[in-house]
C-alpha cells in the first residue's frame, strides 16, 4: 500500500506539468500510435533513427499523469541511445512495471525507477507502459505511416500487455 | 455550507437513521489503508446488508437442492422458496402477475433475452428502433447486432447539455417503420432520470413497444410497472443490495407469450421427443437449466430489507445527499459536474480541471474513497460531452452526510497535489 503513495512524487508530477519531447516530427523515421481501450488514452511517438542511434524522438497524446509522465521520462531515457540499448531499458520497464524486476540487480533503470510503485496498482500498470509499448511497436513500423486505423501494424493496442 | 450540512441532518434524523443502516453492511466497517471505507461506486454495485448474506447462509446450510425435480424435502423447500423470490419480485415492482417476472441473470442477459426472443422475430428489414444517446452500452450493442443481423435501423434520440433528453426529438423519429423503442430508466453516467412514463404513453399511441433499462433505476425509485405501462423493464439484483448473477426480465404477459426462448434446455420445456419439443408456460419457457436459486432467494431477501426501509425513504435520503454533494461541489474552484439535469438520482459525474480521471480515482483511494472513473459503459454520452472519461461518485441510502466531506475533501487533496 505505501509503494503507491510514493506513486505521485514530484518527479512524475513535474514531467506530467511539463512533459520533455512533447510535440512532433517533421521527417521521423518510424512512429506508432498506442491505444488503451480501458480509458480511451493515446499517445503517438516518433523518432528519427540516425544510422542506430535515437537522433531525435517526440511524443503526444491524451493521458493520465503517469502515462504522460512515462512518456515524457523515457523520450529523455533513450535519446540518443542506440535502438538495441533502447530494447533494453523496454524490457526492463515493462519487467519493473508488472513486478518481476529486482531493482539491486543490476539494471538501466536511473530515474524511472520511480514507476516501481506502479506494481502494486494492476489497474494502473497499463498506464505506464503504454509509452514503452508505443516505442516499441514504432521501432519496428515502417517509415511514414500516417493511419491510426485499428487493422494498421502501426496501432498498437496494449490489450495484450 | 456547514449550516446545509446541519439543516439537512435535523430534518432527516427521525425520518431515516443513516448510522442504523449503516450497521447493517459488514463491508462498510473496512478500512483502506488505515482509512474508513467510503463506498461511492455503488451505481456500479452496491453491497449487501447482513440480512440478505444470512439469508444466503441458510439457504446453503438447510434448503440447497436442485428446484422443480424431485420429490424430497430440499428440493421442495428450495424450489418453494424460489418461487417465494419470484413473487416478492413480483410485488417490488407491482408486476400484476407472477409469471412476468423472468430471472435472468442480469439486466444485460435481460435485454438479451429480449432482443432473441421478441427482437429477432418481430423485427425486419428496414425496421426502426428507437433508442438514447443516455443508453448503457447493454441496451446498444444487442440492438446492434440485431440491426447488423436483419437490417433494421436504429434511430437515437438525442440530449441537452445538462444530459436531459431532447422529447420533441424522440417524438419525431416516430414513423410508420418505428417497431421498437429502448431507454435507460436514469442514465447510470449522469444520472438523470428520464420521463419513460410519458415517452411510453407516446410509443404506445404509434403501437410500440417499449423496454425501459432499470438497472440504475430499481436501487433508487419506487419501480411501478404498471404505472409506467412499460412492456419490458430489466433490471440486477447485485445494484440493489442483492447478489451478482441474478436479475429481472419483467414482460407483459401477451408479449411473453408471443416470444420464443433464447436458449434452450431443461426446464424450460413441457415435453420433449427428437421429432417435437413443446415449450414450458411462461415464465419458465425462458428459464433454461438449473437457475441461481441462491441469488434469486438472496435476491428476494434484499427486496425485502429494501422494501422496510421504503423507497420513498431511500429516496428523499439520496436525494438529500446528491443536493448537499453538488452544493459543495459547485463551489469548488476547477471541479466542473457533468450532467445537470432537473430531475436527477443520486449520481455525479465530474471533472477536474487539469487531472485525468483515473489519477482522481487513485489518488481518492489513497484517502480510502471509492468511485468509478473511465466512461462508464456509455460512450456515446462522453461523446456528446466531448471528454473521454469522467469520474463518477454515486450515493446509496447507506451513505452519509460526512461521506460527501470527505468526497470533496478528497478531491480538494487531488487539486492540491496536483497543483
Amino acid at each position: 500500500m505505501s509503494n503507491y503513495k510514493a506513486l505521485y512524487q514530484e518527479v512524475i508530477l513535474d514531467h506530467n506539468k511539463k512533459p520533455r519531447n512533447y510535440g512532433t516530427l517533421a521527417h521521423a523515421s518510424h512512429h506508432a500510435v498506442g491505444h488503451n481501450p480501458l480509458c480511451g488514452d493515446h499517445i503517438s511517438v516518433a523518432l528519427s533513427l540516425d544510422r542506430d542511434c535515437i537522433a531525435c524522438i517526440a511524443f503526444q497524446g491524451e493521458s493520465c499523469a503517469i502515462c504522460k509522465a512515462s512518456a515524457s521520462m523515457m523520450t529523455a531515457a533513450i535519446k540518443g541511445k542506440s535502438r538495441a540499448d533502447a530494447e533494453i531499458l523496454i524490457h526492463e520497464f515493462l519487467a519493473m512495471a508488472t513486478g518481476k524486476l529486482h531493482l539491486d540487480s543490476p539494471n538501466n533503470i536511473g530515474r524511472l525507477a520511480v514507476f516501481a510503485g506502479v506494481c502494486d496498482l494492476p489497474t494502473r500498470v497499463k498506464c505506464a507502459i503504454l509509452p514503452w509499448h508505443t516505442l516499441h511497436a514504432a521501432f519496428n513500423s515502417v517509415a511514414s505511416a500516417s493511419t491510426e486505423a485499428e487493422a494498421d501494424p502501426m496501432h498498437v493496442s496494449i490489450d495484450n500487455a | 455550507m456547514n449550516s446545509v450540512h446541519i439543516a439537512l441532518n435535523s430534518n432527516s434524523a427521525s425520518a431515516f437513521d443513516v448510522e442504523r443502516i449503516r450497521a447493517d453492511f459488514p463491508i462498510l466497517q473496512l478500512r483502506i489503508d488505515r482509512k474508513p471505507l467510503v463506498y461511492l461506486d455503488n451505481a456500479a454495485s452496491s453491497q449487501m446488508p447482513q440480512q440478505v448474506i444470512d439469508r444466503l447462509v441458510r439457504y446453503q446450510t438447510s434448503e440447497h437442492a436442485n428446484i422443480n425435480r424431485a420429490v424430497h424435502y430440499l428440493s421442495e423447500t428450495a424450489t418453494a422458496e424460489y418461487d417465494t423470490a419470484r413473487r416478492k419480485l413480483q410485488r417490488f415492482i407491482n408486476a400484476p402477475e407472477e409469471r412476468e417476472v423472468v430471472f435472468t441473470s442480469g439486466t444485460t442477459d435481460a435485454i438479451n433475452l429480449v432482443m432473441h426472443g421478441y427482437g429477432r422475430w418481430f423485427i425486419k428489414p428496414g425496421d426502426e428502433i428507437i433508442l438514447t444517446t443516455l443508453e448503457h452500452h447493454s441496451n446498444i450493442v444487442p440492438w446492434q447486432m440485431l440491426a447488423e443481423e436483419t437490417g433494421a435501423k436504429i434511430r437515437v434520440v438525442p440530449i441537452n447539455d445538462a444530459g436531459e433528453l431532447l422529447i420533441d426529438e424522440y417524438e419525431k423519429l416516430f414513423n410508420a417503420r418505428t417497431r421498437f423503442v429502448g431507454v435507460i430508466h436514469v442514465s447510470n453516467a449522469l444520472g438523470s432520470i428520464n420521463p419513460v412514463k410519458q415517452m411510453i404513453a407516446f410509443a404506445h399511441a404509434h403501437g410500440v413497444p417499449v423496454l425501459v433499462d432499470g438497472a440504475q433505476a430499481a436501487a433508487h425509485l419506487q419501480v411501478d410497472v404498471q404505472d409506467l405501462d412499460c412492456d419490458f423493464y430489466a433490471f440486477s439484483g447485485h445494484k440493489l443490495c442483492g447478489p451478482t448473477g441474478i436479475g429481472v426480465l419483467y414482460g407483459k404477459a401477451a408479449l411473453l407469450e408471443k416470444m420464443q426462448p433464447f436458449k434452450g434446455g431443461g426446464d424450460m420445456i413441457l415435453s420433449v421427443t427428437f421429432e417435437k419439443t413443446t415449450y414450458n408456460t411462461i415464465p419458465y419457457k425462458f428459464e433454461a437449466g438449473t437457475p441461481p436459486i441462491a441469488a434469486a432467494i438472496g435476491l428476494g431477501a434484499a427486496v425485502d430489507y429494501l422494501s422496510a426501509i421504503g423507497m420513498d425513504a431511500i429516496a428523499t435520503h439520496e436525494l438529500e445527499l446528491l443536493n448537499y454533494a453538488t452544493e459543495q461541489m459547485n463551489h469548488m474552484p476547477g471541479v466542473r459536474i457533468v450532467g445537470t439535469a432537473k430531475n436527477k438520482a443520486s449520481v455525479i459525474s465530474f471533472i477536474v480541471d487539469g487531472v485525468h480521471p483515473h489519477d482522481i480515482g487513485t489518488l481518492l483511494n489513497q484517502e480510502g474513497i471509492a468511485v468509478r472513473t473511465g466512461h462508464h459503459c456509455a460512450q456515446p454520452v462522453m461523446q456528446r460531452f466531448k471528454v473521454p472519461a469522467t469520474s463518477r461518485a454515486s450515493f446509496a441510502f447507506y451513505n452519509s452526510m460526512a461521506e460527501v466531506d470527505a468526497l470533496v475533501a478528497g478531491i480538494r487533496t487531488v487539486q492540491k497535489v496536483f497543483a
